[in-house]
């Protein structure tokens, strides 16, 4: 007996993929370098994170090789300090931050605001442009002897102790740090002056507001990165700056900079993939999600208090004790609009109508991991266990529980659920709710065991570790195998849809939201007509009438 | 008129929909292009504001810190070309409002000249940078890199010209070493700013052919405007830099 | 038994003999750290639990087979604020017991005894003020208040007692400290936990928990010879401090006779305590230090002397209770005749030195 579903596709016999389409309406490279059309650049992006995802997941790979034995028996302690080095900068800078957005935030925004493109169409062009530049000089950078600073480039260690690649690295997170921008500031332009009549802010899904509070960080954080990665180099090449303790400098004042723009960064990875989970979570129970103004306003709280809690990164560092005391008293505020959010989801399953399919999977995971990862962050607001726990694998196993647990899946999530509205395929629902299966044990493997080495004293970044904890880390490199082929799966079976995928429809979800009233994939202009708004989101009420009228007018 | 051709007119406006040449596609209205763009501007600034905002905070501290080297430090400079500098820089500020009322009301030559005025202005302060910069360079006070000097400040009075203005006190050697750091935010600060202005002015020369054409006199001045911002915003910081860099004695 | 391999015997043996959640509590704040991590271990399992037990539930009470028809609900404003003021207020619970937990950590009472720690890349040096230096190893009493004063010489590190619950980061241009008393005779882990380059890995040791009579048997049968103190007053005198901090009336430097923790007035009319930190500023950034009444003459020291060797002045400055062996560092040394009244330049020697008697 076959599970219960919502998908309603259309008659394979007589289905086609509508001939004139975004991806179909001009051919050429040119037509594809030279796009200003949302959905193109979004594509152009989603090939391109891709690609750097498998390398820092190979470099993630490695690691994890060399932490089997307690002995630097597979590389050399430097080889691996580049090698998590270049994990976590491409894995921050090139994958995690522009992922939800720059992906499916461009493709699906201006369709859910109802507007024909976002506001700045070239500008969204010259983002991709600026990514691709990012990517190459991080390439080069791998190519010509790595850069071995942590992704945090922490000074003095990066401006006079090394002799790696630092300033391409840093040049490379800066021009990355524009991409982001300009993509935030489209974002924020188009929600603000390009809704379609009667939409209301309070008629936008939850996945605009929550991509909307991701732009404003990206708008007012990374500007500080940039300059202090700048100052960065500057001392790096003219050997005097501001942060040398030798010159009169301060290299507390880089940790100062470098997190203010760096905390705001975790909340700009998470909350599009909160909006997300927003969507599928309301999709598959067939609910408006509850408390809806609450999750929007959640968004923007966590968006306010981001800008407040940098220096929980710093308690440990000789900042005053009463400093710690603001800054983590402050962190256990931020904590709570995430924790909103969790309930409302929750309870938007309750007197819901429930099914599986793989976007739903992923959210459920998510729900579950993030909490885990959510809560593990108070330990580290906490001043006083923070001075345990800090620098550890502790941390190591929060942020990606948060980030991979987290993120990770809510992307994963979106990818399967606008999936079938991009490419007007559906993907292979068996082995995609396996993928999701696997990802999620490999998954628990990996960074479980992490919490409990953390708390046994487990430093980060060693290259080399004492005995005791190799049964842990054994452990993880397991769960890390496990979890490699969750992430190859979907790889295989997606590229599979492109030519062999059920013809999806215009809405195999039975969604509301805009983007679902148009053809799959849609046309490049989106709408023949800017439609107008005139229900609520998540308006299922209004769906059935819909389908009703539609079924009338047909038979 | 037949009906068909009622239908293929009704077609025909769809298609082409009444809008002016330059309003984009994606747009339901001059409006609203005019919006967004001018909106899109200000968020960059905002941007800029925060991107300046971490030199500013660096200086802060050490200005807290290192008082005297800054004093000192900005006794170096000249008050003259400061204060010449920004005369220049509000000029032009004046010369782009003066731009882009131009283009609002569809004065060809008089955008013209305002535009070249602009550039003019903006070309006179990277040249009288250049000269203080070059004048920092002979005396060694380039921070890093090519042989930073503390002379001038171990023993004031060994710059007859900066004494004979400030009757600066010796330094001690631990504050004079300080002065490179004051030198090193006057060149990041003065240097990024200076990058700005080159990226304004070239925008500008673009500005001057594309207005030669004609594009910004038809009533689609959006480019003038938006720009004309980004340029006093330039101004704005270079008036901060000045109080902060030059005037630190003079109150 | 045969059937399992020895390798893997051993590999079970260590799991299930070796395996714990969490190291020994060797401190006296340990059990107290342990214990506000355990109620948020439970807070968390309750937290989750009550997540996974919601999403189970709602999965199986409502799936479309079951409840085929959504009944649209726009919330409620009694559970929204239940779960905003619960979670607030159990967050807040650990705040306040964190806190309190922290500045105790960071605190160090009156009467501990202070130890050095110098961070290199990639080394611990430990200075014990009686003069025994360690590498990698830390001794230490049970029963005694141990406060740490930590500083690198080159990138941050950080130093880590997992055992102890303590840890604290070594930065560059900065004295840190932290402190602990040691409740349990053993051999624990000492890590290097911020990253610092090539050696991170290696920068590990042991610190060495020790019976009070056991320790002071090791203090004596390993020390070098001289105190700190004894160490520093030989750097002040090589390094000619005492040519204007010599406790004359007319000295051109204030007389350091009693300095240490002392409320100081500076030339720019600040009071502070002349701790650790200050005096360390003092003989690295004079400028920013001159006591009020004197002239901003000192050169800066910066370079001419390693941490270690401040860290020697500063112990010599703490015990400077009379000027005893002041006098007898002036007696042992000569300066210049008095009409050149002029400080020799840092690292140029006066004019004749006699044997400095230890």
């Amino acid at each position: 007996m076959s599970a219960p579903t919502i998908v309603s596709l259309p008659d394979p016999s007589t289905a086609r993929i509508p001939k004139m389409n975004f991806l179909t309406r001009e051919n050429g490279l040119l037509s594809w370098l030279l796009t200003g059309d949302h959905k193109r650049i979004a594509t152009l992006y989603l090939i391109s994170i891709t690609f750097f995802f498998f390398i820092g997941g190979a470099l993630a790979g490695l690691i994890r090789l060399e932490l089997l034995t307690p002995q630097s028996d597979l590389m050399a302690a430097d080889t691996y300090n580049k090698v998590f080095s270049m994990h976590g900068l491409i894995m921050v800078f090139l994958f995690l931050v522009p992922s939800v957005p720059a992906t499916i935030g461009n493709f699906v925004i201006p369709m859910m605001v109802g507007a024909k493109d976002l506001a700045l169409p070239k500008i969204n062009l010259l983002s991709w442009y600026l990514y691709i530049l990012a990517g190459g000089m991080m390439l080069y950078t791998m190519a010509t002897g790595g850069v071995d600073t942590g992704w945090t480039f922490t000074t003095p260690l990066s401006t006079h102790y090394l002799n790696t690649n630092v300033v391409s690295a840093g040049l490379a997170v800066f021009v990355a740090g524009f991409s982001s921008i300009f993509t935030g500031l489209n974002f924020v332009v188009t929600i603000h002056k390009m809704r379609c009549p009667g939409m209301t802010w309070f008629r936008l899904p939850l996945f605009i507001w929550s991509n909307y509070a991701a732009s404003i960080l990206m708008i007012l954080g990374t500007p500080v990165l940039a300059i202090t990665l700048v100052l960065v180099v500057l001392e790096r090449t003219v050997h005097i700056g501001v942060f040398d303790p030798a010159y009169g400098g301060d290299p507390l004042l880089f940790q100062h900079l470098f997190w203010f723009y760096s905390h705001p960064a975790v909340y700009i990875m998470i909350l599009p993939g909160m909006g997300v989970i927003s969507e599928v979570i309301s999709t598959f129970s067939r609910k408006r999600v509850f408390g809806y103004t609450a999750v929007a306003f959640s968004s923007v709280a966590i968006a306010v208090f981001a800008f407040f809690v940098w220096a929980h990164h710093m308690f440990i560092m000789g900042i005053s004790n009463y400093a710690a005391l603001v800054f983590s008293l402050l962190t256990m505020m931020v904590a709570v609009p995430s924790a909103i959010k969790i309930f409302n989801w929750s309870f938007t399953l309750y007197k819901g109508s429930i099914t599986f399919e793989t976007p739903m999977l992923y959210a459920i995971g998510f729900m579950g991991l993030f909490t885990i990862g959510g809560m593990t962050g108070v330990f580290l607001g906490s001043t006083g266990t923070d001075i345990h726990l800090t620098e550890t694998y502790f941390v190591v196993a929060h942020f990606h529980f948060v980030m991979v647990g987290g993120m990770l899946m809510a992307f994963l999530s979106g990818i399967h659920f606008w999936w079938p509205k991009w490419t007007g395929r559906m993907y292979p629902e068996k082995i995609s709710q396996l993928a999701a299966l696997v990802t999620f044990i490999g998954f628990n493997l990996t960074f479980f065991p992490q919490f409990i080495l953390g708390t046994l004293g487990m430093p980060r970044r060693y290259a080399a570790y004492p005995p005791e904890f190799q049964v842990l880390n054994v452990f993880s490199t397991a769960g890390a195998t496990v979890l490699g082929v969750g992430y190859l799966l979907p790889i295989l079976y997606l590229t599979w849809s492109l030519k062999y995928g059920a013809i999806a429809g215009n809405n195999p979800w039975q969604a509301t939201g805009l983007e679902w009233q148009t053809q799959s994939p849609p046309l490049t202009e989106n709408f023949v007509e800017i439609p107008i708004m005139d229900h609520e989101a998540y308006d299922y009420e209004w769906l059935e009438q819909q389908q009703r009228k539609e079924v009338a007018s047909v038979g | 008129m037949s009906d068909s051709t009622a239908i293929a007119n009704g077609a025909l406006a769809e298609e082409h929909h009444e809008h002016p040449p330059y309003q984009r596609h994606h747009f339901q209205s001059v409006d609203q292009q005019f919006d967004a763009t001018n909106f899109a501007m200000w968020l960059f600034l905002l941007t800029e504001i925060m991107f300046f905002g971490g030199l500013f905070m660096s200086y802060l501290l050490m200005r807290n810190w290192y008082y005297q080297a800054f004093v000192e430090g900005s006794h170096q400079l000249s008050i003259f070309w400061g204060t010449a500098n920004t005369a220049v820089l509000i000029a032009s500020s004046f010369t782009m409002a003066m731009g882009v009322w131009s283009a609002e009301t569809r004065r060809k030559g008089s955008l013209l000249l305002f535009l070249s005025l602009t550039l003019m202005f903006g070309l006179i302060f990277l040249g009288i940078k250049g000269i203080e910069w070059h004048e920092k360079w002979e005396k060694h006070h380039v921070p890093g890199i090519h042989q930073y000097s503390e002379q001038a400040f171990l023993n004031p009075a060994s710059d007859p010209e900066v004494y004979k203005e400030y009757h600066d006190r010796p330094l001690s050697p631990a504050m004079a070493s300080k002065t490179e750091e004051y030198f090193f935010l006057y060149f990041a600060m003065t240097g990024m700013h200076a990058l700005h202005m080159v990226v304004g002015v070239g925008i500008l020369v673009f500005m001057i052919f594309r207005a030669k054409a004609g594009a910004f006199t038809s009533g689609h001045f959006t480019f003038v405007e938006n720009f004309g911002l980004y340029w006093h915003f330039v101004d704005i910081i270079w008036i901060y830099l000045f109080a902060l860099l030059y005037l630190i004695s003079r109150h | 038994m045969d059937h399992i391999s020895p390798v893997l015997w051993q590999f079970l043996d260590k799991w299930l003999t070796h395996f714990s959640l969490f190291p020994p509590e060797a401190s006296k704040i340990a059990p107290e750290s342990d214990a506000l991590y355990f109620f948020m271990v439970l807070v968390s399992l309750v937290g989750l639990t009550i997540v996974v037990l919601l999403v189970v539930a709602f999965s199986i009470l409502y799936n479309k087979k079951r409840h085929p028809r959504a009944v649209q609900i726009e919330g409620s404003t009694l559970l929204e604020a239940t779960w905003t003021i619960i979670p607030l207020g159990l967050f807040l619970i650990m705040f306040v017991w964190g806190a309190l937990l922290y500045f105790r950590i960071y605190t160090p009472p009156a009467n501990a005894m202070n130890i050095y720690v110098v961070g290199k890349q990639w080394m611990w040096k430990i200075e014990h003020p009686g003069g025994q230096h360690e590498i990698n190893m830390l001794h230490v009493p049970t029963g005694q208040a141990i406060q740490l004063t930590i500083i690198s010489q080159d990138v941050f590190h950080s130093f880590s007692i997992p055992a102890f619950r303590v840890k604290r980061e070594a930065i560059p241009g900065r004295y840190t400290t932290v402190w602990f008393e040691a409740t349990t005779p053993g051999t624990y882990r000492l890590f290097c936990t911020q990253y610092c380059g090539t050696n991170h890995s290696q920068m590990i040791g042991d610190v060495i928990v020790m019976t009070p009579e056991d320790f002071k048997k090791w203090l004596e049968s390993s020390t070098s010879g001289n105190s700190l103190a004894q160490d520093g007053e030989r750097l002040f005198a090589s390094l000619s401090c005492n040519a204007c901090h010599n406790a004359q009336p007319d000295a051109r430097g204030p007389s350091l006779v009693g300095v240490y923790d002392a409320q100081l007035t500076l030339a720019t009319g600040e009071t502070v305590t002349a701790d650790d930190a200050y005096l360390r500023q003092a003989i690295l950034d004079p400028a920013q230090h001159i006591t009020q009444g004197y002239t901003p003459i000192m050169p800066t020291y910066q370079g001419q002397i390693s941490e270690d060797g401040v860290i020697a002045l500063v112990e010599y400055i703490k015990n400077l209770h009379t000027d005893y062996r002041l006098q007898e560092t002036l007696n042992t040394t000569e300066l210049p005749p008095n009409n050149e009244k002029k400080a020799p330049a840092p690292g140029q020697q006066p004019a004749a030195q006699k044997e400095v008697k230890p």
